[in-house]
């Protein structure tokens, strides 16, 4: 109202300055350092895609899943879901907030449950996805300079006129045999968590007895990665040496060894928030719970996390566009 | 308190169809990727992605005015969260987009393979 401003409650939780109180005026100053460290990370992911602007992987070949339609092409569909489970959480948060002002306790509880489920949904849905980004799909080839080498064959009926070949697919078998190095085989710090099915001789073979299958490279020309031909693929195929299998921190069958790790950082931070803020509505719903804000007579701490919560939510947004839409 | 508050539960449930509408958008978009945007470019980018970071925009100004009550705030409040926010982050991807740009220039042009 006027120019004086009274303190008299200000660390009790009290009007604080710009009309709000300490604690909300703080949590938002926390939101806006939060929001520049997520600016951050995306904004290195930008820095990476356009300096690989030729190479990069394109989203929609590599998020292909959904639960129960096995071996469909999904493209997005999951995320989509994921993104409303999220929305949907911030609506049942923002009633819950809107409930608290009118100080009814029970109300306020429910909607603070419900939250709670979609936080968890959410977590579940990522972990899901993350385990599909690990475990792969097709396989690959790794060339001596770092780039992946991806197996199609021509198909009509698909929208660029070719489908992707599984390694299992076309591998041959060889009597060889490959074992795990383990630290007590050899020097302590050297070990292997796993080896590919394939070795790369296997995939060399099993290429040669198959003409129809074809290369395809990470480079990007009209929006389409390029396809090469037989013989620039068996020419191609020669550079191979490792067998890559789904996706680690060191090397993924996607393609750019960055995207995998930009992928497990940025979802990864985000479904920490995502999951701290699912701790924290757990604790104000206890808190609810045992009437803590009605005797109080204020449910500003609901409104407090339920900022925290929107910022989950709003960070999943930008998430969504620049990591899977763009 | 500054504001009083009646229920909201009208306009809640209004933001909520916005940005549902947007990613059902956003997605179909994204799936079926039309020609006619997805290879047209405006400012060497193509239409498709000025139009997901438009209604990405649009929907983080309904999440943080509606759901986090920016609009219900003071004025002073309000700028303070979104101009260093909207300068910051501005500034970021320009200075780090431009810098990429130039290197991936340096590494095309080079006389060495870089990638292979």
């Amino acid at each position: 109202m006027s120019a004086t401003v009274n303190n008299e409650h200000a660390l009790d939780g009290g009007p604080g300055p710009m009309g709000a109180t300490y604690g909300k005026m703080m949590m938002w100053f926390f939101i806006v350092s939060d929001a520049l460290t997520f600016s951050g990370f995306i904004a290195a992911y930008g820095f990476s895609r356009f300096k690989f602007i030729e190479t990069w992987p394109i989203a929609d070949e590599v998020f292909t899943h959904f639960p129960f339609l096995h071996g469909v092409n999904a493209p997005m569909y999951y995320v989509a879901l994921m993104t409303f489970i999220l929305i949907f959480s911030s609506v049942t948060m923002v009633i819950a907030v809107d409930a608290g002002h009118k100080l009814q306790k029970s109300k306020v509880a429910v909607y603070m449950l419900l939250t709670i489920v979609g936080g968890f949904m959410f977590l579940g849905s990522q972990a899901w996805e993350w385990k599909n980004f690990i475990k792969g799909e097709y396989g690959a080839v790794e060339t001596a300079g770092g780039s992946i080498l991806q197996f199609v064959k021509v198909d009509k009926t698909q929208k660029n006129g070719y489908a992707r070949v599984k390694l299992e697919e076309f591998a041959a078998t060889l009597p060889e045999v490959r074992e795990q190095l383990t630290r007590d085989k050899g020097v302590w710090f050297m070990e292997e968590s796993s080896i590919p099915t394939y070795s790369i001789e296997e995939v060399k073979a099993g290429f040669a007895a198959h003409p129809e299958v074809l290369v395809r490279t990470e480079f990007i020309k009209d929006k389409e990665k390029t396809v090469l031909s037989r013989e620039e693929s068996v020419k191609k195929l020669n550079d191979g040496v490792l067998v890559v299998e789904g996706a680690s921190l060191i090397r993924n069958e996607y393609g750019h060894k960055l995207f995998a790790d930009f992928f497990f950082f940025i979802t990864g931070f985000h479904g920490f928030h995502v999951f701290s803020g699912v701790m924290l509505n757990i604790l104000v719903f206890f808190n609810v719970l045992l009437g803590t804000y009605e005797r109080r007579k204020s449910y500003e701490m609901i409104e407090k996390v339920g900022l925290y919560w929107h910022f989950v939510d709003l960070v999943w947004v930008f998430v969504f566009t620049f990591f899977y839409l763009v | 308190m500054a504001h009083a508050h009646e229920s909201n539960m009208k306009r809640i449930w209004t933001v909520f169809g916005i940005l549902s509408i947007i990613t059902t958008v956003e997605v179909y978009l994204g799936i079926t990727k039309p020609d006619f945007l997805f290879k047209e470019t405006l400012l060497s980018m193509s239409f498709l992605n000025w139009i997901f970071i438009i209604l990405t925009v649009i929907k983080a100004y309904y999440i943080m005015w509606a759901f986090m009550h920016l609009e219900g705030e003071k004025k002073s409040l309000r700028w303070s969260i979104v101009a260093p926010l909207v300068f910051l982050i501005l500034y970021l991807c320009f200075i780090v987009l431009v810098e990429a740009d130039y290197i991936f220039e340096v590494f095309n042009n080079s006389y060495y393979t870089w990638i292979f």
